[in-house]
């Protein structure tokens, strides 16, 4: 289940889920020598953790919860944009 | 998910896209400050501090189906997502048994892929039924 949080001015809890063996120096060095990388059709998702609104309350939300079930995950460059 | 805060998006709900159908938003409006999981999934634009309008299918096993990406001037075409969630449905109720041809939508014809089909998909599929009446 989403965990609920109140509305308050903590930090966003945006988090990468499972990317472990990976030191935060050896990401940021792959991620130099790389550059942002694009995901492959027929391979995991990438697991996260992110805040969000839904039915009038704030709560965190899991890909991985969701298994079991289709997802569109949709992503849009601004609120109040078209999508 | 955009780089928007939730806060925004309860406002954005509010005032506008729950007067556009009448309801609230019937699925999570997440937030993603600093395009964490944009860069995960390689939509974020770095340079816009945005995301890119990037759009992924994910099965029940959680792998990527299928993914489409546009920079942010063009819409994309809801019915298209909704046909090829069921195209890929159908795919895995069938365990591959089933393909759906280019143009594929509920109610056409399906292929089985296999030897006998190797050279006689002409003879099965017509290219008219790549395009919408």
């Amino acid at each position: 289940m989403p965990e609920e949080f109140k509305a308050g001015c903590q930090r966003p809890s945006v988090q990468a889920n499972n990317v472990e063996e990976k030191t935060k120096e050896n990401v940021a060095i792959e991620s130099k020598k790389e550059g942002m990388s694009m995901v492959k059709v027929g391979k995991p998702a990438p697991d996260f953790t992110a805040p969000g609104f839904f039915e009038g309350k704030f709560a965190n939300f899991k890909l991985s919860e969701y298994l079991g079930q289709w997802v569109v995950l949709c992503f849009y460059p601004g609120d109040f944009t078209f999508v | 998910m955009s780089v928007d805060s939730v806060f925004v998006h309860k406002i954005w709900n509010e005032n506008e896209l729950s007067k556009m159908t009448g309801k609230d938003i019937p699925f999570p409006m997440l937030s993603d400050a600093g395009g964490t999981i944009g860069k995960m999934y390689g939509i974020y634009d770095e340079e816009g501090g945005v995301e890119t309008r990037g759009r992924f299918l994910i099965d029940p096993d959680g792998v990527i189906q299928g993914f489409e990406v546009l920079t942010p001037p063009v819409g994309r075409n809801v019915s298209e997502t909704l046909r090829q969630v069921q195209a890929f449905q159908l795919v895995r109720a069938s365990k591959g048994t089933e393909a759906t041809p280019s143009g594929w939508k509920p109610g056409k014809k399906v292929l089985k892929p296999g030897p006998d089909l190797v050279g006689n998909v002409w003879k099965e599929w017509k290219v008219s039924e790549a395009f919408d009446e």
